[in-house]
This record gives structure tokens, C-alpha cells and sequence, in this order.
């Protein structure tokens, strides 16, 4: 038997913090490739430290729902499922490429693959062009339009603006869009001044976090324009400037990203071949669409 | 529907390929001469037209074995274990012995089978669980049980007045906020929200949906059963915090005691704490005594330790202040309001209650300033 574990973040206080997480969850049970999927947190339950006595089966695949390889992927996680000679140098990473490494934890008799993190997998670029195509609601979206990766960054762990502007570079080698940069909240080139950095008249925000809340719902709507207070919502897309932003909340509630789990999966050993060839995983109950009211580049 | 035949070709196949002990059920099998007895009978068999013939006279003992081995199975696993308990069945399938807070003297096969016809009740926390026969007409020769599962509180309603829900996934839903529509952090907090009722579901189905409402309980649960729940104290909990959680260390011992008694006691959790401050430093409060254990304090626990760690490094000082007696109690009663959680209990014309709204308000518009209460710090000089 084979078991996925999605491992989150959560939160104590927003209930909607993990609803991406349960849906993409969903959407991998509604597959059938793994015979138990859970959902584990590190600010819900079930917690990182009893979800894997929760399952019968011997081989678990745990897949990281975080951004970038950091502090919680390489520390919290592997020390609250107790991974046995866990070290980060086993991930042989210099920031975005973790794929997976194969350890016991102390509590349970099981095989621990432990994958590097969804935000880092290259599909994952994938889902942020597709981010933009639903927001757009063109699914040839690019031709003179910008497209913003947007992170969070801090100065505290460069890991966090690496995966940021390593999808910026695959998706600007691409040639689909007239112009792909890399924007950050916590650092420069910041957000807030999205409209210097691109000349193309309509530009597209895709902000590279896991789940809705405030940064991507409150902070960014406000910096950068779209809205002067965030309660009374923003126009898809909404004038900035000269501009038109196309912006609809955080990459990863976007269906697609139960594909990247299983492709993390898969890279780790997980028998999905079958589900991973069709290339296609029905996405969950998510709560991203905001349907445009125009059509990009009108 | 018509009667299906009792399943006795896989049990004759395992009676063959080394016989049985099960359930008070025990075949065993020697030069082609099979040996059967149950609580009621014992029997020999020269072949197995004869044991095939006897079998058919005993279907719950047949039934029986083919639920528990054929569509459950999972030998060893929590998932058996609880729905053993559920029907109230011997957890290890014989003479288990095990002495749990949980296990109550457990039911034989014929007990269960009078039982299950008109369901065999069990409470996990909030949770009522009853294991019910699928099948009432023919109970006897299908043997497969269905679990219905709802708020203790609803125990005695019409399942027509409750909304009914057949999807594991819709416990998380049902989980995520209170009766006041407020947002559960803690899932075995005990204010589940009532209304509502899992009906029919099968045994793999009801254990999920438990896993949904309570996450971990039973996996926790089946290690205390057997005596290997590894606890981890607060100690031990503390020295592996790292980020802001690196200074849970400098919590002092005693205000480990308040934190338990704010957060750990029955009216808050449904979990039975067994972590301590260490392995031989028990805590003074009681941990209470639900059925499944808190193996390690939560992550709302080391949460709001954090909060008391940075507040108790904070030295003590006296204030003078000026109240009446009954202005005194009064911030005794806001505070105890405040902690029973019953403010909004509280009438809004009720102005004998300390904590109700006008009171304090009064108290407000009297004693506190711009800065709040007008307290002035006594020094020794």
C-alpha cells in the first residue's frame, strides 16, 4: 500500500487557510492512485506528528504544499515526522531543486519518501501560466502582456525569492509573454510598484503563495492599487496607472496543483504512472474563480 | 430481496489451510476429520460436506467470521481495533485482557448478534457511534454491519430532523466551525456542532469520518491500548521548538500548571492529557478522563505557551489602585465570564451580574483612564 501525506501550513485562526490544501487532497483521492490520502498540518490536525500513525500503509510519500525550501521544509517538517539522519544536504539543493529522500521516522515501521516542495517543481510553472489564463480567461494569453510573478522574499532566507525568479526565467525562456518579472512584498523589486517595471499595457499578477489570506487578499490588492481598501473588492482586471492588472489570489488554489503533487510523488517512486500520464487531475472545490468582465488585450 | 446463502466457502477454505480461532468460533483439522465448537456447541466433522452442513446451523458464528476476516480485516491495525470496540466485540479477537479507561467487559458473538439488530452504542467524544446489522431481514446470513454516526446531543432525534450526510469529507466541514458559527482551531474541543448525522456508512467510511472529526484519536487510542503510546512531556516538547517557539524553555515549571488548567481540562479539550512537565514530574491538574489520549501538548498549546513565556518573563510588581469591595469582585466575575466563556450568556439588562456590558462599562467610565485601569505602581522607596 501507498500513502500521499500533503503537508501544510494551516493556520489558528483562518479556517480557509487549509481549504486548498483539502481540495487538491480531494482531487488526488478522486484518482485513486494512492490507497490513503491525508491532509496534515502544522498549525491543524491532523499534526505533522501523528499523521503518519494514521495510515496503514508501509511506503508514504510526504509532498511539502510550500513555496520555497526554507525553514519549514527543511527543519520543521522532517523533525516533526521524526525523519530518521535527516539533514538538508541530502536534498543535494542549492534552493530549488529538492526532489525527494527516502528515510524511516522513529515512531512508526514505514518508508518515508520525503519530496521537496510543490513550489519548486517545475510543473509548477506550468500552473502559474495556467493562473494566468484563467484569470484572464484567454487561453492563449501572452501576446503583449506582462506577467508578474509575485513572492513574498525576505532577506531572512534567499530560498524564498529563488523560486520566484526561477519560474520567472522558465516561463520568460517560453517567449509566450512580452514581458515575465519577478516581484516581490518583502524585497525589491517590489510589488507595490508594479507598473514601472513593465511597458505592456495589460499586465498579469500571479502571486506565488499556497493560500488566500492576507497577504494575497488585503496586502497586495492594496499595494499595488487595485483597490484602496480591500473589503470592497477590486475589478478583474482593474485600471493601475495606465495599466490593466489581472489579478484573482494565490497561485496555489489554482486545480492544477493536484497534478504537481502527484508529479512530486511520482519523481519520489510513488506507483501513479497511470494518473500522471493522463496528465490531468480533475481539481477540487476551490474558490479562485473570479471570471474577468474583459477580455486581455481589448 | 431473497435470502443470499451464508458465505461458508471461505471459511471452509481456511478451516482446511489450518483451521480457525476466532470469536469464540474454533475449527480445527486433522486426517480430513474437522473439530468445531462454539460457546454453545461442540461438534466433529468427518468431512467437509458434514462441516459445511454444520456451519449452515451457525450462521452468526459464519457471518461473524467472514465480516471480521473477509471485509474488514486489517489484523493488527487501530482501524480493526475501533470498530471492534464499536460492536463492543474483544479488541485482539480472543481473550484480549486489556484494561483500558475505553474496554468495559466485552459482548460474545450471539450477545452482539441480539445487539446489533437494534445497534450497539458507543460515544468518542462528542461523537455517537451506533454499528447496526445492514440488512434486518436477513441479518442473520449477511452479517454486514453499517455505522451511523451523530452529536451525543442528537441521540435522541428523529434522523428526519437532522441533515444527513453520507460523504466522510463533509466531517471536515461539519468540524471547522461552532454552533455560533466561530472557527475551531482545536478539533477535539467540545463544541461540535450538532444538527447533523452520517448514516449507513461502512466500517472504512466510519473510521474516516472519525479521522475527519478527530484526527489521530484512534491511531492514539490503539497505542494506549497496547501499552506503546509514546508520550512526549512538556520538557522534552520544549527543547525541540525552534524559530519563535526557541524560547518555550524559559516557561517556568509552575506556570505549566496554569496552562494545563487553561487549556487542557475537559471543558476545553476531549483528550485525556498524559504528557506532564517531565516523566517523573507529574502535573498537579487533572488531565481528564475522555477515551482517547494527548500524547504531547498541541500546537495550540506550544502556541499560546509562547504568549505566556514572553509574558511570565516579565517581572512583578505591586499596584495601588482604588475600588470598592464590590468593584474588587467585579473584575473577579468579568474575569471568570470571560474564561467560562459565557459573556454572551449574559442578559443585557442583567446589572446584578459583575460581567454584564453596562456594569462594565460603568466600571470603565469610573476607574480606568486613557491608559486603562488607574493603577499607580507602589515603589519601596
Amino acid at each position: 500500500m501507498q500513502a500521499l501525506v500533503v503537508a501544510a501550513h494551516g493556520s489558528h485562526l483562518n479556517p480557509d487557510a487549509s481549504s486548498p490544501t483539502y481540495a487538491h487532497a480531494d482531487a488526488i483521492r478522486e484518482t485513486s492512485a494512492f490507497d490513503e490520502v491525508r491532509e496534515a498540518f502544522w498549525k491543524e490536525e491532523p499534526h505533522f506528528r501523528e499523521v503518519v500513525r494514521t495510515l496503514e500503509s508501509e511506503e508514504v510519500f510526504v509532498v511539502p504544499l510550500f513555496i520555497s525550501e526554507g525553514y519549514f521544509t527543511e527543519q520543521v517538517i522532517p523533525r516533526e515526522l521524526r525523519l530518521e539522519g535527516w539533514d538538508p544536504a541530502l536534498w543535494n539543493s542549492d534552493g530549488t531543486d529538492a526532489s525527494q529522500v527516502t528515510l524511516e521516522a522513529t515512531d512508526v515501521e514505514k518508508t518515508i519518501h520525503y519530496c521537496g516542495p510543490v513550489g519548486t517543481h517545475d510543473a509548477m510553472t506550468d500552473v502559474i501560466v495556467e493562473r494566468a489564463e484563467s484569470v484572464t480567461g484567454d487561453p492563449d494569453v501572452g501576446d503583449g502582456v506582462g506577467l508578474a510573478v509575485v513572492g513574498h522574499g525576505t532577506e531572512r532566507n534567499e530560498n524564498s525569492a529563488k523560486a520566484i525568479e526561477y519560474h520567472t526565467e522558465r516561463i520568460r525562456t517560453r517567449d509566450r509573454f512580452a514581458e515575465v518579472k519577478a516581484l516581490f512584498m518583502d524585497e525589491e523589486p517590489e510589488v507595490d510598484d508594479v507598473t514601472d517595471y513593465f511597458e505592456s499595457d495589460d499586465v498579469v499578477l500571479v502571486p506565488l503563495f499556497i493560500a488566500d489570506g492576507y497577504h494575497t487578499q488585503e496586502d497586495i490588492p492594496e499595494d499595488v492599487g487595485l483597490t484602496d481598501d480591500y473589503r470592497t473588492g477590486w475589478d478583474v482586471p482593474a485600471a493601475v496607472d495606465g495599466h490593466r492588472v489581472w489579478y484573482a489570489g494565490a497561485v496555489g488554489t489554482e486545480d492544477l496543483l493536484a497534478s504537481v503533487l502527484l508529479e512530486r510523488a511520482h519523481d519520489a517512486g510513488a506507483d501513479v504512472d497511470d494518473v500522471v500520464e493522463s496528465e490531468h487531475v480533475v481539481g477540487g472545490d476551490t474558490d479562485h474563480d473570479r471570471k474577468p468582465t474583459t477580455t486581455v488585450g481589448d | 430481496m431473497s435470502a443470499d446463502p451464508i458465505p461458508v466457502d471461505a471459511i471452509l477454505e481456511a478451516a482446511a489451510d489450518g483451521g480457525i480461532e476466532f470469536d469464540g468460533l474454533r475449527i480445527t483439522a486433522a486426517d480430513d476429520e474437522y473439530s468445531l465448537e462454539t460457546p454453545d456447541l461442540h461438534r466433529t466433522a468427518p468431512s467437509e460436506s458434514v462441516l459445511r452442513d454444520i456451519l449452515e446451523t451457525i450462521p452468526a458464528s459464519v457471518t461473524n467470521w467472514h465480516y471480521w476476516q473477509e471485509r474488514v480485516g486489517g489484523d493488527g491495525t487501530a482501524r480493526r481495533a475501533f470498530l471492534r470496540w464499536c460492536e463492543r466485540a474483544p479488541i485482539a479477537g480472543g481473550d484480549d485482557g486489556l484494561e483500558h479507561v475505553s474496554i468495559d467487559d466485552p459482548l460474545t458473538v450471539s450477545q452482539r448478534y441480539a445487539g446489533l439488530q437494534e445497534g450497539i452504542d458507543r460515544e468518542w467524544g462528542q461523537l455517537a457511534i451506533t454499528t447496526r446489522f445492514r440488512d434486518l431481514d436477513d441479518a442473520d446470513t449477511d452479517g454486514e454491519r453499517v455505522y451511523d454516526c451523530w452529536h451525543v446531543a442528537d441521540a435522541d432525534a428523529d434522523v428526519a430532523d437532522l441533515e444527513v450526510f453520507d460523504d466522510p469529507r463533509d466531517a471536515r466541514a461539519i468540524a471547522t466551525e461552532d454552533a455560533d458559527g466561530r472557527y475551531r482551531p482545536l478539533k477535539t474541543a467540545p463544541t461540535l456542532a450538532s444538527g447533523w448525522a452520517f448514516t449507513g456508512l461502512s466500517g472504512d467510511e466510519l473510521v474516516e469520518t472519525v479521522g475527519f472529526f478527530y484526527p489521530a484519536t484512534i491511531a492514539n487510542w490503539h497505542r494506549e491500548l497496547h501499552g506503546d503510546l509514546d508520550i512526549s512531556h512538556w520538557r522534552e516538547t520544549a527543547a525541540r521548538q525552534t524559530g519563535i517557539y526557541d524560547i518555550l524553555e524559559e516557561l517556568p515549571r509552575e506556570a505549566l500548571e496554569w496552562v494545563a488548567e487553561a487549556c487542557c481540562v475537559d471543558t476545553e479539550c476531549l483528550c485525556r492529557r498524559e504528557w506532564h512537565y517531565d516523566e517523573d514530574d507529574e502535573l498537579a491538574v487533572d488531565g481528564g478522563d475522555g477515551p482517547f489520549p494527548c500524547r504531547e501538548p498541541c500546537s495550540l498549546v506550544v502556541a499560546a505557551a509562547r504568549q505566556w513565556t514572553i509574558l511570565e518573563s516579565e517581572r512583578e510588581r505591586t499596584y495601588e489602585l482604588e475600588v470598592t469591595p464590590s468593584e474588587l469582585n467585579q473584575l473577579s466575575a468579568i474575569v471568570d465570564a470571560v474564561a467560562e466563556d459565557r459573556t454572551d450568556k449574559i442578559r443585557e439588562a442583567d446589572v446584578g451580574d459583575g460581567a454584564n456590558r453596562y456594569r462594565a462599562r460603568y466600571l470603565r467610565a469610573k476607574r480606568f483612564g486613557a491608559d486603562g485601569l488607574k493603577a499607580v505602581e507602589r515603589t519601596n522607596e
